[in-house]
């Protein structure tokens, strides 16, 4: 048993039209504790849905079904009474704008504050204390909490929106996008910092972003997800090195690295409209590799061991010998 | 330094049922398509338009003509009664809303040329011109209204034309303000900036790209206006302040009231007047109101409140491998 | 076309003996900081965010030049500041020549067709009222090229297709929201080029974009630039996608260029500290390349208070004492056109 299961979530939104935007198709993944993964993908295929809904925080247009589990126990089946008691004490988040969504009239240490008071995990001077370490562990000093959030540059911001996810003491932080509007040099800080939280308190780190490096620094393992599903999840290298999926293949070669002499290549076309079914494989338009049975049968994730997978026909085909090779 | 290019706002984004610009006439069309509210008060002042426009030929009596008793009680001939010329209700009635829509949309006219212009050019090109035009607009914004349109019935004589030249002068600062704020905003958009850098003209950008944008705001703060004109009108019509010689619903009333209908028991000289009033400004308020609220993104769900999603079971699988 | 040119490819495009297409002298830029009433009402000094601060470079036609660095170190005031959007306080501005610097927006308004700017967000640079054909139309009949309406047309059709958005008339009635980021890029880079322009200044053109579509667009500049009349400035914060698309690089921080030279070089043997700090904090693609970030601690720069001697030295792992002092010029380093500002180079 894993210390957050995913089992075939999917989220729908209602459409102002009347149709439904079919966001997750089916998502399963596990997250141990002190385990670092990455969900990786491009706009609208629906990693940040997913981490919303394992939260309950979808808006009113949305509806979820499957199951998410935390120690083995079901948070969505009971809505938002089962979900509530596990959010922010159990599972925490910060989002991208977390640095601009802190409350200006309040002091940093007071917000800290805030949640432990609302859950019930600590109080007065014990809740001081608490406020005052974990500032220490994102990187600010201590005496830093009586200040209020304009006082901090943006870096400081979202190490502090960090220390307040922290501050019921979670098991897994869900990070989206948490370094996207930074600039490199403090995204080197607070990936530094997620890094060393993860490993110093045995936190399970489930990190969201569309940046493959940032992934490939922080993670060991990551799932890549397209058109609302996983479609290869694996150890990071062997994502990188072996790929499984012709989609992570060239998410990857789309990418220029610093010192890659290799060409830069955008991938043709675009992703599927997710308010239709989709028939065959949802890659197939922008593959290079898609075959007849590409446009018939859709593929599903099939598990190639050592905790790998993959949804791609070219896996169970004769004629992949050639395909891992980059 | 904004960097989003992907914060599920994909999704975000598709939901959004946001007005997306392609052209006025189809948003505007939305807006009154998708609300009752809207609708009612489209119809309410097309209704009324469409009498007024029609008035010669649909009123029953003449209005200069005595066609009975003094306060004369409704009858079948005379459904409302007649005032205290005797002269038909239904016809002075008609013809006090041709004069009294004419006030309120002539005004509104003037009011939206003067305050949108201000507003436009205030927001647009900022610095000292906007100091100087702001103001100015706050001086004219503690003028009080009643003195002011004494002063100009005294002095220039009551007429039509002052009465809408008044009504405008008091109204033409509060678009002024709301135009100034939104042109201030959108002159920041990028797209406007990239006009800019183009070598396009200021004239071109306001024309092309500023006041396209504030149209829809323009739109319902001007039907707005015309609520307020009309109930302008029929107040300083009632203190006397109008053109005597015109009838307006609120010479209507200003003279059954000072020829003691209330006390007569006529009330059917006082009454019908008002209701129409009242009907017009409901209808520029529920069509103004629909369209404001449709631009105001604020009255929208939030996204992240808890609590709200909806639970289903899992769909049958299709036949898929695992 | 590939990403990865050969060297002497590289130095070909900078090498070439004709004047410069753009050069950039001693360039300063400043905004005044609000004082509010209290500052106004004791005659506080009036401060100024330097946002530029004696910048200089040059850009050949036929060439890319990235020009780097954190947000707030005044590469898009830079930008802004060529294209006379903003009045500079002192330096000179050339284009192919002539000095800019002082010019009128009137005289400016014929030269504007020859100097072009690509924003960062394609999703708000587009008036989200006009279709594609409006969009591209527009700078034509701003600036009364083109011809008729029929010959208008047409160039539309060519622009479209330069930007490889084929067939045009798939595209033309299209407004913005019915077309994908990428798409919508190529469409503002269409608008620019029907004025054929000599340069090009590209502000972060694929930041807002999905990582499978920024490559095609960068090519797309790349391949534009390739012809040999265009000059791109490209303003990235992005190490790995100037390395990959431009010729040259110039590493900007508190306002001021720090270090400039070939692309390759400023990568694979940067000089100055910030550069190098600024290169190992890029995150690799590989993950078996975890290298040791050189993180630098204190505050991101202000530029309302540039410390005295040089900018760098507080944040700086190498700052000597003289640093504290000496304001360091770019100077010649490592191999030809590389050039630092640092004490410690160019011995």
């Amino acid at each position: 048993m894993s210390l957050l299961e995913v089992r075939d979530l999917h989220v729908w939104f209602d459409l102002s039209d009347g149709g439904q935007l079919h966001a997750v198709q089916g998502l399963s993944f596990d997250v141990d504790t002190g385990e670092r993964i990455g969900l990786v993908g491009e706009s609208g295929c629906g990693k940040t849905t997913t981490v919303l809904a394992i939260l309950g925080l979808l808006p009113p247009s949305a509806s979820v079904a499957g199951d998410v589990r935390f120690e083995g126990e079901s948070i969505l089946s009971g809505g938002e009474e089962t979900v509530q008691s596990r959010r922010w004490k159990d599972i925490a988040m910060v989002f991208q704008g977390a640095m601009n969504a802190l409350n200006p009239v309040k002091t940093v240490e007071a917000q800290i504050i805030e949640p432990m008071e609302l859950h019930g995990t600590a109080e007065g001077a014990a809740a001081r204390k608490i406020a005052g370490e974990l500032l220490e562990m994102v990187g600010i000093p201590a005496v830093a909490g009586s200040r209020y959030p304009h006082e901090f540059s943006g870096g400081m911001r979202q190490r502090a929106a960090l220390a307040m996810a922290l501050a019921c003491g979670p098991k897994v932080l869900l990070a989206d996008e948490p370094t996207t509007a930074l600039d490199v040099m403090v995204q080197a800080q607070i990936l530094q910092v997620l890094t060393g939280l993860a490993r110093d308190l045995g936190l399970a780190l489930v990190l969201v972003t569309h940046d493959l490096p940032v992934v490939a620094q922080v993670c060991e393992r990551a799932a890549v997800m397209y058109a609302g599903e996983i479609v290869e999840v694996g150890a990071m290298e062997e994502l990188f090195h072996a790929p499984c999926h012709p989609y992570t293949r060239l998410l990857f070669a789309a990418t220029p690295d610093l010192y890659g002499e290799e060409d830069v290549a955008s991938i043709p076309g675009a992703p599927p409209r997710l308010d239709r079914e989709i028939v065959g494989c949802p890659f197939r338009e922008r593959c290079d590799r898609a075959f007849d049975r590409c446009g018939r049968e859709r593929p599903g994730l099939l598990p190639l061991g050592d905790g790998r997978a993959a949804a791609c026909h070219l896996n169970d085909e004769p004629v992949d010998a050639g395909f891992r090779s980059r | 330094m904004a960097m989003r290019p992907d914060s599920g706002e994909g999704i975000a984004g598709a939901l959004e049922a946001a007005p997306r610009g392609s052209g006025h006439r189809s948003w505007l069309w939305q807006v009154i398509s998708e609300s009752r509210q809207a609708k009612v008060g489209l119809a309410v002042l097309l209704a009324f338009v469409a009498i007024a426009i029609l008035a010669p030929w649909i009123e029953p009596f003449d209005v200069h003509t005595r066609v009975g008793p003094v306060y004369a009680p409704p009858s079948r001939a005379h459904p409302l009664g007649l005032d205290d010329g005797g002269i038909d209700m239904v016809s002075l009635l008609i013809q006090g809303g041709r004069i009294s829509l004419i006030v309120g949309f002539a005004a509104t006219l003037v009011a939206m040329v003067i305050g949108g212009g201000i507003g436009i050019v205030a927001g647009y090109f900022g610095g000292w011109v906007e100091v100087v035009l702001m103001r100015i607009t706050d001086y004219f914004l503690v003028i009080p209204d009643l003195p002011l349109a004494i002063i100009v019935a005294a002095v220039w004589g009551a007429s039509l034309t002052h009465l809408i030249f008044v009504i405008a002068l008091l109204l033409w600062t509060t678009t002024a303000r709301i135009v100034r704020a939104q042109v201030k905003s959108v002159r920041e958009r990028v797209y406007v900036e990239r006009a800019r850098s183009l070598g396009a003209s200021n004239a071109r950008i306001i024309f092309r790209h500023v006041l396209p944008q504030i149209g829809p705001l323009l739109i319902a703060n001007t039907v707005l206006t015309v609520a307020v004109a009309i109930f302008d009108e029929t107040a300083l019509a009632f203190l006397g302040l109008g053109d005597p010689t015109r009838i307006t619903w609120g010479n209507i009333i200003e003279f059954a009231f000072l020829r003691t209908a209330i006390s007569s028991g006529a009330w059917w000289a006082v009454i019908p007047p008002g209701l129409c009033v009242a009907l017009v400004i409901m209808g520029c308020f529920w069509l103004g109101q629909a369209i404001e609220d449709a631009l105001n993104p604020r009255l929208k769900v939030s996204y992240l409140s808890p609590r709200v999603f909806r639970l289903r079971p899992l769909p049958i699988t299709e036949a898929r491998p695992r | 076309m590939s990403g990865a040119r050969t060297d002497l490819e590289r130095a070909g495009a900078a090498s070439s003996d004709e004047a410069p297409l753009l050069e950039v002298r001693d360039l300063v830029a400043r905004y005044p900081v609000r004082r509010g009433i209290v500052g106004a009402l004791t005659r506080a000094p009036r401060r100024f965010v330097r946002a530029v601060d004696g910048v200089s470079f040059s850009l050949r036609a036929g060439e890319m030049l990235a020009l780097v660095g954190e947000s707030g170190c005044g590469k898009t005031t830079t930008a802004h500041t060529i294209l006379r959007l903003v009045d500079p306080v002192s330096g000179a501005i050339a284009l192919d020549g002539r000095d800019i610097t002082r010019l009128s927006q009137r005289r400016l308004q014929p030269l504007r067709r020859r100097m072009q700017m690509i924003y960062q967000d394609p999703y708000e640079s587009l008036d989200p009222r006009f279709r594609v054909r409006q969009a591209i139309e527009e700078p034509m009949l701003i600036h009364g090229v083109g011809g008729n309406r029929s010959g208008r047309r047409w160039r539309i059709a060519e622009a479209l297709a330069r930007v490889e958005l084929t067939p045009p008339e798939m595209y033309v009635e299209r407004f913005p929201h019915e077309l994908s980021g990428g798409q919508r890029q190529r469409v503002a880079i269409a608008a620019s080029l029907v004025l054929d322009p000599d340069l090009l200044v590209a502000d972060e053109p694929v930041s807002m974009l999905d990582v499978s579509v920024r490559a095609g667009v960068l090519k797309l500049l790349d391949r534009l630039r390739g012809v040999g009349t265009l000059g791109v400035l490209m303003i990235t914060h992005d190490l790995s996608t100037a390395a990959h698309f431009a010729n040259r690089i110039a590493v900007m921080y508190l306002g001021r260029i720090v270090e400039e030279g070939p692309a390759r070089e400023v990568i694979r043997n940067p000089q100055h500290p910030y550069t190098k700090a600024l290169l190992s904090v890029v995150p690799k693609r590989d993950p078996r390349d975890r290298s040791n970030p050189e993180i630098l601690t204190g505050e991101p720069p202000n530029p309302t208070d540039v410390p005295p001697g040089c900018r760098f030295h507080p944040r700086c792992p190498v700052a000597q004492d003289r640093c504290r002092t000496i304001d360091p010029e770019l100077r010649p380093a490592g191999s030809s056109g590389h050039r630092a500002a640092c004490v410690l180079v160019g011995h």
